[in-house]
């Protein structure tokens, strides 16, 4: 792989039929590139997570994928209502999801802490009315591991 | 544990995927109804047990190396579910047990179970 692969997505908010496809695409070409399983498994539940947030908390966004020799980094950016106290918001357990999206069985206040445990790096800059934009990187060799 | 001998088992009915589930192992097991528990805590290779029926589950099955997923209580997913399932070759399978019997029948027929690691308040591991 010479030049870096770049895969971008559009999300729409509320659509929770094809939440998910845009997460898929990029796991099917991780593997294609051959990037090891795990590794693919792990970027696919940081992009599926981060899916979900962008259908669900922030109306829609962008979800962009670019994978080098040595890492994968995984953007989404959005123009929802922002993350108020990013700290509070890892916590496991803090969700402000909606009581429809927690019927269908997510909003349980796992997904930041859980892409924090897959990504070897994690940014997440947040303006409350103006947007989120979260950078989620696993480095393919010489990296530590998420604790597990 | 082959996926058909799970059906065998758990007296399921195939939606999609039977033809596979001969020659499909699954390595342990993970029952939820929230799918937030099954992308932080299951494990590749593990059947999913599950009473929730949208399309949801599919995808996240697709993200975690879920080879097979059990619709619990009888419960039936709507055709879009059964569709992806399909074109992604995960067999769908229906019983009409409980999560606890299912769960319980298959750990007693050796399937193991995903080990949760010990977590502090706050979600941080150990």
């Amino acid at each position: 792989m010479k030049d870096p692969v770049v895969l971008d997505f559009p999300v729409e908010g509320e659509d929770f039929l094809a939440a998910g496809e845009a997460s898929s695409s990029v796991k099917d070409t991780l593997k294609m590139l051959g990037v090891p399983s795990s590794i693919c498994r792990r970027a696919a539940i940081i992009t599926y997570e981060a899916e979900m947030n962008l259908v669900i908390h922030a109306g829609g966004g962008m979800l962009r994928a670019r994978i080098d020799e040595e890492k994968v980094v995984l953007v989404t950016e959005d123009q929802g209502p922002g993350i108020a106290d990013i700290d509070q918001a890892m916590r496991e357990g803090y969700s402000t999801a909606s009581d429809q999206v927690r019927e269908m069985g997510f909003g349980a206040g796992m997904g930041l802490p859980n892409i924090k445990r897959n990504a070897d790096r994690l940014d997440i800059e947040s303006t409350v009315g103006q947007g989120t934009i979260l950078t989620a990187s696993i480095y393919f060799v010489g990296e530590p591991q998420p604790s597990a | 544990m082959k996926v058909q001998e799970i059906g065998a088992i758990l007296e399921g009915e195939f939606l999609c995927g039977g033809e596979w589930a001969e020659n499909m192992d699954v390595d342990f097991g993970y029952a939820a109804d929230l799918m937030s528990d099954v992308l932080a805590f299951a494990r590749a290779g593990s059947m999913l047990i599950t009473g929730l029926t949208n399309i949801q589950i599919v995808r996240t099955a697709q993200m975690m190396d879920i080879p097979a997923v059990v619709f619990v209580r009888g419960k039936r997913p709507q055709e879009d579910t059964v569709r992806l399932a399909a074109q992604s070759r995960i067999p769908l399978l229906v019983t009409m047990k409980s999560m606890y019997e299912t769960s319980g029948v298959l750990f007693a027929a050796g399937l193991p179970a995903c080990i949760i690691p010990h977590r502090e308040a706050g979600g941080e591991e150990h």
